[in-house]
């Protein structure tokens, strides 16, 4: 049994790491910009497009391979940094204050297009570059074989959560976020330059979807669709956890996660439906998500 | 004056086919997909924007296929059945989710959808999986027709019933139900000291719009001759509701109209490059920066500005 369900239950918490990553960038968009940004997907698979591309560049030219690890990190720099301030400053922000029907529109607007233009300069034949899940090998543990490319998947997670969760309560960058979220206006009125925080943020969340989707390629590869389905995950994950919970968004992750192990394990057919029937069952009762409520603070 | 343009637009479509046979497909499936941005043009009324109904859709055109195999072989009775059918999953699924309000619907939307896509797409042994279901061309009240002849028949039915139908639904919409939709989008809980049952006046409207994208997804089902998953997608519910806004705030020849732009955008842009939705985006985009009253919006204009 056991031999049976720990292999399993690797391979899902690692698949739910990388959803948390988009997931996370979702949440916290939304809660500074408040709005939900349906390109964000796009982005989780534009940064496994650039990551594949260096990765492949890197093994080309016989480089030591483990710049591939660099390359993995910096791509999804390289996507923050191009895509953050662009999208934000290009698109999203003629949408504040707009109903959430003009913002899920713009931003759907802008998935159609980032959609194509990943098919115009990528292809559309599959990339799968695993250096990186080749280095790190393999260990076996009680006779359990498994891939430590995947605790270090579910490690990047935890370091994630805490690294945001310090950022927000323990920097000056955070205190002004929550600023921000808090009360938008009375932060604009003392003096808090909010544009500039809603360029990072967006940034930030942009940086983690790319990291995400950067980090997918070693393990899944990438594919035309990648961003369609990562949106929807993320977006359920999102919401089991309650928008702009980054808490919530990590433990929604695991309870995807361990849903789909119990699919597989109970009725393997369904394991594509298990994240959706979470997400159903979760907001038929807490349409807010697990750890969202209607007025708390929501970061 | 509208009524007759409404006309002459109507009697352009039917004549169309004959200058032109290869538009006969696209302009069916434009029929179909606007009878399924009129049902969520609908709700959003109410403002209720649902990322979901390509289920419907979807639901009505399986509904067909699995008629269609059990022996029900009539085009009028599978599409009133499918369409039906369509309904009967709206009041299931209405029942609930009109509780709900602004993203929290939208998100139940998409939760129930991707359910249904999910399970369409893996239950292989139902469904066909991702493969999809055959829909076969049907006999049409007793006569048995060769395909190029059902697919007219079905494209001068689709008209007939977007007329119909389509004012039909302009009448529900102007009736004290229809208008307490947009009232529901100002000010609901004036409404229920009013005495009006809010949540009822909801799932009326979430039933018939249900029942529009039913009939939309069968005529699509019989058009395209195949039922798959991605019929249920988030995307295509994505593209139902920008249909809807394209159509703008226009009523019932708005959602048509954005539909038919849409289609005719779409064989345009097919033969000049691959990337087509990166227009519709682009395309998209403008509309709500620029026209926010949508397509309908230019024509509309001067009625508008007369009131």
């Amino acid at each position: 049994m056991s031999n049976a369900i720990i292999p399993l239950l690797l391979d899902s918490l690692a698949s739910a790491a990388l959803i948390f990553f988009a997931a996370v960038g979702l949440t916290l968009v939304f809660s500074v910009l408040r709005v939900l940004n349906v390109a964000h997907g796009s982005l989780y698979s534009i940064g496994g497009y650039v990551a594949a591309s260096i990765c492949l560049f890197i093994a080309s030219r016989q480089l030591n391979p483990y710049l591939s690890f660099a390359a993995l990190l910096f791509s999804a720099v390289l996507v923050a940094a191009i895509f953050g301030p662009l999208i934000e400053r290009g698109l999203v922000r003629w949408t504040y204050g707009k109903s959430e029907a003009v913002q899920i529109l713009v931003t759907f607007g802008l998935f159609l297009i980032l959609e194509d233009l990943q098919r115009v300069i990528f292809g559309v034949q599959s990339f799968y570059e695993d250096a990186p899940m080749r280095l790190l090998g393999t260990s076996s543990i009680g006779g359990v074989v498994y891939l430590n490319y995947q605790i270090v998947l579910i490690g990047m997670a935890v370091v994630v959560v805490i690294g945001l969760r310090l950022l927000i309560n323990h920097t000056r960058l955070g205190r002004l976020i929550t600023a921000v979220v808090t009360d938008r206006e009375m932060a604009q009125s003392i003096g808090i330059d909010t544009n500039r925080i809603f360029i990072l943020a967006f940034s930030l969340g942009v940086f983690l979807a790319a990291l995400g989707g950067a980090l997918a390629t070693p393990t899944s590869g990438i594919a035309p669709g990648l961003g369609a389905d990562t949106m929807v995950l993320a977006f359920a994950v999102a919401a089991i956890g309650g928008l702009g919970q980054i808490e919530g968004a990590a433990v929604a992750s695991l309870i995807v996660g361990l849903a789909r192990v119990l699919a597989i394990y109970l009725a393997p057919s369904l394991d594509a439906v298990a994240p959706y029937a979470a997400m159903l069952a979760v907001l038929l009762i807490r349409p807010y998500g697990l750890f969202g409520s209607v007025t708390a603070r929501r970061i | 004056m509208p009524t007759i343009l409404a006309a002459a637009a109507v009697l352009m479509l039917a004549v169309l086919p004959v200058a032109a046979p290869w538009l006969q497909f696209v302009l069916t499936l434009a029929i179909a997909k606007g009878f399924a941005a009129l049902g969520v043009a609908v709700l959003l009324r109410a403002g209720l924007i649902s990322i979901g109904h390509a289920m419907f859709f979807a639901a009505s055109a399986y509904g067909v296929a699995f008629l269609a195999r059990a022996g029900v072989n009539d085009l009028g009775l599978l599409l009133i059945l499918s369409v039906l059918a369509g309904a009967l999953v709206g009041a299931v699924a209405g029942s609930f989710l009109v509780r709900y309000r602004a993203i929290f619907f939208a998100m139940l939307n998409l939760a129930v959808s991707m359910v249904f896509y999910a399970l369409c797409a893996k239950l292989y042994g139902i469904t066909g999986g991702t493969d999809g279901m055959p829909v076969p061309v049907p006999t049409v009240f007793g006569v048995v027709l060769g395909e190029p002849a059902f697919k007219s028949v079905l494209f001068y039915l689709s008209l007939g019933l977007m007329v119909f139908v389509g004012v039909a639904v302009q009448r529900y919409l102007n009736s004290p139900l229809g208008h307490a939709l947009s009232a529901v989008h100002t000010n609901e809980i004036r409404l229920e000291y009013l005495g009006i049952p809010v949540w009822a006046v909801l799932l009326i409207a979430y039933v018939i719009s249900a029942a529009l994208a039913g009939l939309g997804g069968a005529i699509a089902g019989f058009a395209i001759g195949r039922v798959v998953p991605d019929f249920a997608f988030w995307t295509a519910s994505g593209h139902l509701v920008l249909i809807a806004v394209l159509g703008g705030i226009g009523g019932v020849p708005g959602a048509f109209i954005g539909a038919l732009f849409l289609e005719l955008l779409h064989s345009a842009a097919v033969t000049v490059t691959d990337s087509w939705n990166l227009i519709v985006g682009m395309t998209l985009i403008i509309v709500i920066m620029f026209m926010p009253q949508g397509v309908y919006g230019l024509f509309a204009r001067k009625e508008a500005s007369s009131l």
